[in-house]
């Protein structure tokens, strides 16, 4: 292949020789070549360069507008009841604690699930519910996030005729959660090398205990990494949220009623009234936090994967 | 625990001791722990047939009672009886803003996953991967934030300058400042990392014997990149490009953040500069308004032509990726 | 307490492919019996069936019996991971497990099957350790993780980790084939003063390793590229080396040894 590209643009250079030393003993790659891989090189440099723009200028934003609030102690502290759109401070502490809530409620249930049906696919799974797993876990992997929190207002809101509260919230999460968990727990099920099970084996443990003894352990900390990489992601969510979670500003602890805050909707609910000094950098605040949120889980579940990967 | 039992069509051992083979407290734990293991992956297919079943057994009534054309009609009123809803401006604004960050990201992103791959400078490549990842780690509200109030103001004399140089083609007629084309350059932003971020791992498995063949040639970097690196990567791209389209297709918050909302009875435009609703921002907008079952019918209506539709998109992807799996093994 | 092996019509199928076909053999208690043949001859296979250790691959099985004092492994009430408890193996490649440390992975068979007595595991981490000829170099680190060692310490810990459970007979797979040759040394050693107490069987594709360390010597062969593997003939070592029955074997033999 390479032999017929390199022919083409000689035949378009007649002076190429296809040297590309700067050595005088050998005639060096033609200008027309040699501008076109210059060009390149420029064209690669401005399209990195290009995609770190917006995030420079997101983040710049981010903190420039909401940094301010974050570093009074009443933002981690307060929530949001009585404070007027109009009037300076409040907290985001009750938007916070839903966010974690959720996410938790989210985590534990998923959690479970995805772990023991990527143990099925790798360890015990054969034929064809094998692959009609696989298969559905591909379908809820692309379910966008609107159509997993519209099933569950179809099943938990339409049907039950329960009111909109956390807990309905995080299941719609534990929807979106579920395929990246089995996806991650998978690829590090099947990077256990063969070898551990069959030693385990042949010591005369059994498979269940080989599992988890044996496999578990040596996979755990990339499925944490799995685990924390997708808690990222869902808290994030905002489309949920929008028909599942209203917000409200007070506190509220109560998965199972009343309304409950997260800083999705508190961002969602105060950025009507981006034009008051004080809802701004609100919610440039509160956009902010959870921009923090989110990395600190990325960066733990790196760190974490890093860590584990040396050990292995 | 000795062993007596032996297989009826064989002989049993002739009169030697049996053996001694413990059985230990496997058999139990085994069967609960592979049992577990079994209702985790069918809850997975519960799930899943629940949801389609769900969003079907709703939708369909609500279709039923359309008065229109539920494909191809423009109208959207599901206020009032009877029902008048069709997903044809839906689709055209989903499928467009798609087209539009399609068109921009995979080509930059790629381009990064290659800046990253083959042209940063050692200590730069490891940071630069993870500067771009960081761009996946923002949240999409955050996104929506930005994109309303720094970037649509920020677009505004582009659009206003293509609208007035371009506006004789349909497509550019001039419009409105939160536009498809705003809508579209964020999705853009917003997918570039899931491009840059499988093209490289596709990239950088590229063998390097293909590419030492090639610069043994005399090939210039930018030709061995063309030789080796980019025919070695194409499915792995392509998959990457179908994964970004079906997450753009259904992005909610951002889009409906960003996208200005057409009076009913709009006449119909080509123009990128319209305004309008995708799938999902129509469904997040009136998300408060789910009162009567037809009407919320008629939303998860909507939310099923999103789904197929990227169901679609990411089943391609799959069978891009099965193919490429096929062939280098 | 070492057991006789007695294999009696054995074949043994991939799914629906026959890799080895109708073996019989007795290997002998308190005896090293070594496997040869040429690469993918089956002689790993049949050594794999001895512990129940084949049927782990998808689509593995069996025909025919082997006995162990007279008990069919395959017979249909007998739990495999009992059958592995009494038949230890080890592997080509050293593989002690990573995440745990030197006395885990000794412990590990007794632990793994609900041993908690600390002074039981601890007399049986030494005892194994001794017996495998390592106590001396690791006994001040039991603690640090057993990937930590040199190949040939690791290849001796996967010994001593299946001897930790006690079992009747030690199986072995190219034990050596990835160790260097005073590693290798060390390991035929410790297989030389484990006899007494084991049956051993061990594939090897090394000649004089066979030579040097087995008493009894059974080499497999292929009929042809397709066809299922073959046992030619088992018989003395020396008789197997010096003078043996088959024409096949004197052609492997003096081709690979000569």
């Amino acid at each position: 292949m390479s032999h017929t590209a390199t022919a083409t643009t000689a035949a378009n250079d007649p002076d190429s020789s296809g040297a590309r030393h700067r050595d005088p003993l050998f005639t060096t790659a033609s200008g027309g070549r040699k501008t076109k891989d210059l060009i390149a090189k420029v064209v690669m440099w401005a399209a990195f360069l290009l995609a770190l723009s917006p995030l420079v200028w997101i983040l710049w934003q981010v903190i420039s507008f909401g940094g301010q609030n974050l570093m009074q102690s009443e933002w981690w502290t307060h929530s949001m009841r009585g404070i007027t759109t109009r009037r300076e401070g409040g907290g985001a502490y009750h938007a916070i604690m839903g966010t974690l809530l959720q996410g938790l409620v989210t985590g534990l249930i998923s959690v479970p699930i995805g772990v023991f049906t990527a143990i099925y696919l790798v360890e015990y799974g054969r034929g064809r519910l094998a692959r009609a797993v696989s298969f559905m876990v591909d379908i809820l992997t692309g379910v966008p996030s609107i159509v997993a929190a519209l099933f569950i207002y179809a099943l938990w809101v339409t049907t039950f005729g329960w009111n909109r509260v956390g807990v309905a919230v995080s299941l719609s999460l534990v929807l979106l959660m579920i395929p990246t968990i089995v996806r991650s727990t998978e690829e590090m099920l099947k990077l256990v090398p063969n070898e551990l099970r069959e030693a385990s084996l042949a010591l005369g443990v059994p498979k269940w205990k080989t599992i988890a003894s044996v496999v578990l352990p040596t996979a755990f900390s990339g499925i944490v990494t799995g685990v924390l990489l997708g808690l990222a992601r869902v808290m994030g969510e905002t489309a949920p949220l929008l028909i599942l979670g209203p917000y409200t500003k007070n506190i509220n602890f109560d998965l199972f009623s009343g309304n409950m805050a997260t800083l999705p909707t508190m961002i969602n609910d105060e950025r009507q009234y981006l034009a008051l000094p004080a809802a701004h950098d609100r919610v440039w605040a509160a956009a902010l936090t959870l921009i923090l949120l989110i990395l600190l889980l990325n960066l733990a579940g790196r760190l974490i994967g890093r860590a584990g990967a040396v050990k292995a | 625990m000795s062993v007596t039992g032996v297989p009826v069509d064989l002989e049993p051992p002739s009169g030697q001791e049996p053996t001694e083979v413990p059985r230990g407290p496997g058999r139990l734990g085994d069967r609960l722990f592979g049992g577990s293991a079994t209702l985790a992956g069918t809850i997975v297919i519960a799930l899943v047939t629940l949801v389609g079943v769900f969003l079907l057994a709703q939708a369909i009534p609500a279709i039923a009672k359309d008065q229109v054309n539920f494909l191809w009609s423009r109208e959207w009123n599901v206020d009032s009886e009877p029902l008048r809803f069709g997903v044809r401006d839906l689709l055209w604004a989903t499928v467009v803003t798609s087209i539009i960050a399609m068109l921009l990201a995979v080509p930059v992103g790629v381009a990064v996953a290659l800046f990253i791959t083959e042209y940063a400078p050692r200590w730069l490549a490891r940071p630069a991967a993870q500067l771009v990842d960081l761009l996946a780690a923002v949240p999409s509200i955050v996104y929506g934030l930005w994109g309303v109030a720094t970037f649509t103001p920020f677009v505004g004399p582009l659009q206003n300058w293509l609208g007035s140089t371009l506006g004789w083609i349909p497509l550019f007629a001039p419009k409105y400042q939160s536009s498809l084309f705003v809508v579209g350059i964020v999705l853009a932003i917003m997918i570039l990392p899931i491009v840059t971020a499988l093209s490289r791992e596709v990239f950088s498995q590229t063998p390097r014997t293909h590419k030492e063949a090639a610069l043994a040639l005399g090939a210039t970097k930018w030709e061995m990149i063309r030789t080796a690196v980019l025919p070695y990567g194409q499915p792995g791209v392509i998959s990457a490009a179908m994964l970004a389209l079906g997450r753009a297709l259904g992005e909610t918050i951002a889009v409906t953040m960003i996208l200005s909302a057409l009076a009913p009875g709009s006449p119909w435009s080509w123009s990128l500069f319209n305004g309008g609703a995708t799938f999902a921002s129509l469904i997040a907008n009136n998300a408060a308004e789910f009162d009567s079952p037809e009407k919320t019918g008629a939303y998860i209506a909507a939310g099923l032509v999103l789904f197929v539709l990227t169901f679609v998109v990411n089943a391609i992807a799959r069978i891009v990726i099965e193919r490429r799996k096929a062939f280098t093994e | 307490m070492a057991k006789r092996i007695d294999v009696e019509n054995l074949s043994i199928f991939y799914g629906s492919f026959k890799a080895v076909e109708d073996v019989s053999m007795t290997i002998e208690p308190r005896s090293v019996t070594a496997f040869i043949g040429s690469s993918g001859c089956g002689k790993s296979t049949v050594l794999r069936t001895l512990n129940r250790m084949h049927e782990v691959v998808p689509g593995g099985r069996v025909e025919g019996k082997v006995l162990l004092d007279g008990t069919d492994l395959y017979g249909s009430s007998v739990d495999p991971v009992g059958v592995r408890r009494t038949v230890g193996m080890v592997f080509q490649r050293p593989n002690p497990f990573p995440t745990m440390t030197i006395y885990e992975n000794v412990a590990a068979g007794l632990r793994l099957n609900g041993v908690k007595n600390k002074k039981r595991l601890d007399e049986t981490v030494e005892r194994s350790l001794r017996g495998a000829n390592l106590w001396n170099e690791v006994k001040d680190r039991l603690d640090k993780p057993g990937a930590g060692l040199s190949g040939g310490q690791q290849q001796r810990l996967c010994i001593a980790r299946a001897i930790a459970v006690e079992p009747q007979v030690l199986l072995m797979d190219e034990p050596c084939s990835a160790l260097d040759p005073i590693s290798t040394l060390a390991v035929e050693d410790l297989i030389t003063e484990l006899k007494p107490k084991y049956t051993i069987v061990i594939v090897t594709h090394n000649m004089q390793q066979a030579a040097r360390v087995s008493d009894r010597t059974a080499f497999f062969n292929l009929s042809a590229q397709g066809k299922p593997g073959n046992l030619i003939e088992i018989d003395d070592t020396t008789k197997i080396f010096n003078n043996p029955t088959e024409k096949a074997t004197e052609d492997y033999i003096s081709g690979r040894f000569g």
